[in-house]
């Protein structure tokens, strides 16, 4: 998977829920969406990335939203 | 012995509470008010003669044959502009009535050629049974006066058009067909040029059909009651046998119609009156351009080969399901369980798209299915499904009727939906209001007795920006229907939403500057909106195919809840769908993420039902999108494709990229009528079937499954949901289906709102949009009436986000991708019928002042490069186009158009951003680069063919 496309995909996902002003319903729209619809090896991916230290390129909220996508992967 | 004919009720239906009871011929008859007299007789099987007159079309009154006679009226009124009044007495049948007839039949027979015996309409000559009907026994004028038809007289044959003929000597200018053009079809392409003895139809000023703005319909041909305006079918091959009713395979639309065939052999596709969707009309495609099914392209014989430089190698059917099926599993064993998948056509039946998911989830054992509906109306999925609760348009066509304002938002409905479009612009013609959204000017913006209130000229990826300014000038203006959302939506989201719409960053006049749109012209077309009664939104590819698809698609569905345009007749959001079964193949479960009926595949609920009749467990995580699977096949991870009745090579985005994806993989099976261009880069070659050959259902724009039938053998000997229980079985999964039924019964059992689907209702019922159950047993025409299919409808905040394809010096100009009526998405169909004397290349349109800059006038050759690509197309000079951005269709291959287009796609589902590229074009004298190696690379793959691909083994 090119890294470069998932960062900016996942940051296009950040950018529509951004606006929202509830920032929980933010998180949770970002990692849902992230949950529901990527296969699991782009999942994967996105968080080695985000994981990997240094710079992302990925935007806060998705960095929050994958955290949670990281926790929710753990727990299952 | 020719074929029976449905009953002609000679005028329109009408609909009123009030109803009329008169006498006719001593019975007694109860109609609508406004109904004819001609039609309330026929209602009581009392036939008037007639020739003018006929259902489809107002009634004209100039034959005047349908006279009749009634009790205290003077003369003798024509019947079918006559309307019912109660007590009427109305005798159809006198002595006085007879004479009158014959009197008149007698007149248009002395003008008339008697050659009925060697005439092409002979068994079904509406002047031939009326003469037969009225007794005429002799023309006492003789047949030398002057005339019509005689060799000194008879004006020439317009054989012009590549479907039909003209023949003036057998015209008795009823005006059918000019009319027709009118009522029917909205073109208002033909008159009656002349008077007197002179009138005669004329298409355009006097000029041949094809030089005319003729659309070549049919509709003038279907009304025609003689042999003026004959298919050449039937000319060819006489009048058919029998007829099968089944559903075009074109667009979203979904027409029905009647194959009337002979032997094997389609003589001709006449429109079904009874089609829900079309009620008899039709267009170019579906009505004449089928000629493809038996186009000698067509490769009837199983291929494989080890590589895509290997000759194919024409084997048995067992023998290339098997080493398609030895190939998938040698790459599972080697690459793991995801490392293959399938794709499947929206072109292909509802039964096939449920079988090709099936086998991905059953037999592979991953969710790695998609459809093409991935590429068109994926945001349509999950932005209706997120606000409203289905994935699906609210409205049946017919709605459209009661429509006060009519929105088209990046649709062309004349080209791309063209019987719908022909409805919608008859509803503008009885007074409704237009707001067109859409950087061109298309043809609804302007044409004969249509004018758009609004033309909304925005710049390509702007959609949101005006929806949410829109939205705005909605809320701030205090024109929300605060009854609606209160009681039909989640109020917290509405208040976080009009809160959100309500900034004055989000207002037409802070927008201008994304728009290129007068704010005042924004405010106005959104008070008409929402002010101007029934208001109903119809959107399609240039909504969707956007990197913010689905947030305007999210948009749409905010405003027409927020102004109450939800829930009943006139209003309502319309997604215009690509393919005729875009709908279905989503319904049925085509998504890597969804199983049948829009459940996702972690709900374990679901799971567990499907494990039951399946005997195996979907996998709970969603499987990969095509943009995905081309990804992964980079990275060594994806090695193995079913693509059924798709080309990704031609329609999908970033040409070159796809092809180095197709290359990576090691069997790539491609089931298909011709050697497309995903077929070049394939190992296995499965012999596909088209609508013609097979059973099946499609699903249309507005849910409306209806059924295809079989009307000739498959030439390969197989239908394709065969193909793939011959895959499965050989894969060792089972799948043991002996007709299509059963698998429509297998979909019913298994999805909710399609319980009530079977084929024996939908014979009872010609066609059901779904839902259909228990609720509603024969289906739903309009959607979430009294609440919600997600219970309260849901707004969703829609921030507008520039696409990052943002023009430069480099690429100074946007490049926008659109279809034409004639030609059909890849145009694998339509390229393959005479529709290509209509349109026979891609070209490049261009405004004027771009044009002049570098140098281009109409018909130069010029080199359009982008990001992603070059290639070469000439150039239109035309100004519907707004300076600074251009526009093509991607209907041939060799034209490029998605080496062009780039990555981009809608943050929700991936669909690609086709309508919005940054280019820069100029003048050149040769083809790109790209194109000169299309060109080999096609003569190669062709030389690779066996000698004779239709040669069985």
């Amino acid at each position: 998977m090119d890294i470069q496309n998932l960062v900016k995909m996942a940051n296009q996902i950040g950018q529509f829920f951004q606006s929202y002003p509830n920032h929980e319903e933010a998180v949770d729209g970002v990692a849902g969406h992230i949950q529901r619809f990527w296969e699991p090896r782009m999942r994967n991916a996105i968080l080695a990335h985000a994981q990997s230290g240094g710079e992302t390129g990925l935007l806060p909220l998705v960095v929050e939203a994958l955290q949670r996508v990281h926790g929710t992967q753990q727990a299952a | 012995m020719s074929l029976p004919r449905n009953t002609d009720y000679g005028t329109p239906a009408r609909e009123s509470e009030k109803e009329v009871t008169l006498s006719i011929d001593g019975i007694e008859v109860t109609v609508p008010a406004g109904t004819s007299v001609m039609r309330a007789a026929q209602e009581c099987d009392a036939s008037i003669p007639k020739l003018c007159a006929t259902d489809s079309l107002e009634p004209f009154g100039s034959c005047r044959l349908c006279l009749v006679e009634i009790e205290g009226r003077r003369g003798y009124p024509a019947s079918c502009t006559t309307l019912v009044e109660p007590g009427m007495q109305v005798r159809t049948q006198t002595p006085k009535l007879a004479e009158i007839r014959r009197g008149v039949m007698e007149l248009y027979i002395s003008d008339h050629p008697l050659d009925c015996l060697t005439c092409s309409a002979n068994g079904n000559c509406e002047l031939q049974d009326m003469t037969g009907v009225v007794g005429l026994r002799e023309v006492r004028y003789g047949m030398k006066g002057k005339n019509h038809f005689d060799l000194l007289s008879a004006l020439s044959k317009d054989e012009s058009n590549p479907y039909f003929t003209y023949d003036p000597s057998k015209c008795i200018v009823c005006n059918r067909c000019v009319r027709a053009c009118e009522e029917t079809q909205g073109t208002f392409a033909l008159t009656i040029s002349g008077r007197g003895f002179d009138s005669r139809v004329s298409p355009g000023e006097s000029q041949p059909f094809m030089e005319s703005e003729c659309v070549s319909c049919g509709a003038c041909v279907q009304a025609c009651p003689t042999a003026t305006l004959m298919e050449k079918g039937v000319i060819e091959h006489g009048q058919a046998e029998k007829k099968v009713t089944t559903t075009c395979a074109y667009c979203g639309v979904g027409c029905s119609f009647d194959a009337e065939v002979k032997g094997t052999t389609v003589v001709r596709m006449v429109p079904n009156k009874d089609g829900g969707a079309n009620h008899g009309h039709s267009c170019v495609k579906g009505r004449f351009a089928f000629g493809y099914a038996t186009h000698p392209d067509r490769i009837t014989t199983p291929m494989i080969r080890k590589s895509i430089e290997d000759a194919w190698q024409p084997v048995s059917w067992d023998e290339a399901i098997g080493y398609a099926a030895s190939e998938f599993k040698r790459i599972q064993a080697k690459y793991g369980r995801d490392s293959i998948g399938g794709i499947v056509s929206s072109r292909c039946t509802n039964e096939e798209g449920y079988l090709v998911q099936k086998l991905v989830r059953a037999a592979f054992g991953n969710n790695n299915v998609d459809t093409c509906a991935r590429v068109c109306h994926s945001p349509t999925g999950y932005g209706l499904k997120q606000t409203l609760g289905e994935s699906a348009g609210t409205q049946t066509f017919d709605s459209v009727m009661k429509s006060d304002v009519i929105m088209v938002m990046g649709a062309n409905p004349t080209d791309g939906h063209p019987v719908f479009g022909s409805q919608m612009k008859r509803r503008l013609r009885q007074g409704a209001k237009l707001i067109v959204v859409d950087p061109r000017a298309i043809d609804l913006v302007r044409s004969p007795h249509i004018q758009a209130t609004h033309h909304l000229k925005l710049k390509p990826g702007s959609n949101v920006a005006i929806i949410t300014a829109m939205a705005h000038v909605v809320v701030t203006e205090g024109l929300v229907q605060e009854d609606f959302v209160r009681e039909r939506c989640e109020w917290v989201s509405f208040e976080q939403w009009r809160d959100f719409v309500s900034k004055p960053e989000n207002s037409p006049e802070a927008m201008e500057i994304h728009t290129g749109v007068p704010a005042a012209e924004v405010r106005a077309a959104a008070r008409l909106f929402a002010t101007g009664g029934n208001a109903a939104i119809y959107y399609g590819l240039g909504v969707t195919e956007h990197s913010q698809g689905s947030t305007t698609v999210i948009g749409i569905a905010n405003l027409a809840m927020a102004t109450g345009n939800i829930g009943r007749e006139g209003v309502g959001v319309n997604p215009l769908r690509g393919q005729n079964n875009v709908q279905g193949s989503c319904d049925m479960g085509s998504f890597p993420h969804e199983l049948p009926g829009y459940r996702h595949v972690s709900d374990s609920a679901t799971r567990a039902l499907f494990k039951d009749a399946w005997g195996v467990e979907p996998q709970p995580e969603p499987g990969l999108r095509i943009p995905n699977m081309f990804e992964a096949a980079m990275e060594g991870s994806f090695m193995g494709l079913y693509c059924e009745g798709e080309d990704i090579v031609q329609s999908d985005p970033n040409t070159q990229h796809v092809e180095a994806a197709l290359r990576a993989m090691e069997c790539v099976v491609v089931q298909d009528l011709f050697l497309n261009e995903t077929a070049k880069f394939a190992h296995v070659f499965l012999p596909g079937s088209s609508f013609l050959e097979k059973d099946g259902t499609f699903t249309n724009a507005e849910r409306r499954i209806s059924r295809v039938r079989k009307a000739m053998p498959p030439l390969a000997g197989k239908a394709d949901w065969e193909v793939t229980c011959m895959l499965s079985n050989a894969l060792g999964y089972p799948m043991d289906y002996t007709h299509p039924s059963e698998i429509m019964d297998e979909i019913a059992r298994l999805t909710p709102t399609f319980h009530g689907v079977s084929y024996q209702h939908l014979d009872e019922l010609g066609s059901i949009q779904w839902p259909c159950n228990e609720q509603a047993p024969e289906g739903t025409p309009i959607m979430h009436i009294d609440e919600f299919v997600r219970g309260k409808g849901r707004f969703m905040l829609t921030e507008y986000v520039p696409t990052e394809e943002r023009t430069s010096s480099r690429f100074p100009l946007i490049l926008t991708t659109g279809r034409i009526l004639s030609q059909y998405n890849v145009g694998a169909q339509t390229r393959r019928t005479p529709n290509s004397m209509w349109h026979d290349e891609d070209r490049l349109e261009i405004h004027p002042t771009d044009a002049e800059l570098r140098g281009i006038n109409e018909g130069d050759w010029v080199g359009i490069s982008s990001r992603a690509g070059e290639t070469v197309l000439r150039a239109v000079v035309s100004e519907r186009m707004q300076p600074g951005v251009v526009y093509t269709t991607f209907h041939f291959p060799e034209s490029g158009a998605n080496v062009i287009t780039t990555d981009n796609s809608d943050w929700a589902t991936n669909c690609p951003e086709y309508k919005v590229t940054a280019v820069q074009v100029t003048r050149v004298t040769q083809p790109s680069e790209w194109q000169q190696r299309y060109r080999d690379f096609t003569k190669q793959q062709l030389d690779l063919l066996p000698k004779s691909p239709r040669e069985k083994v």
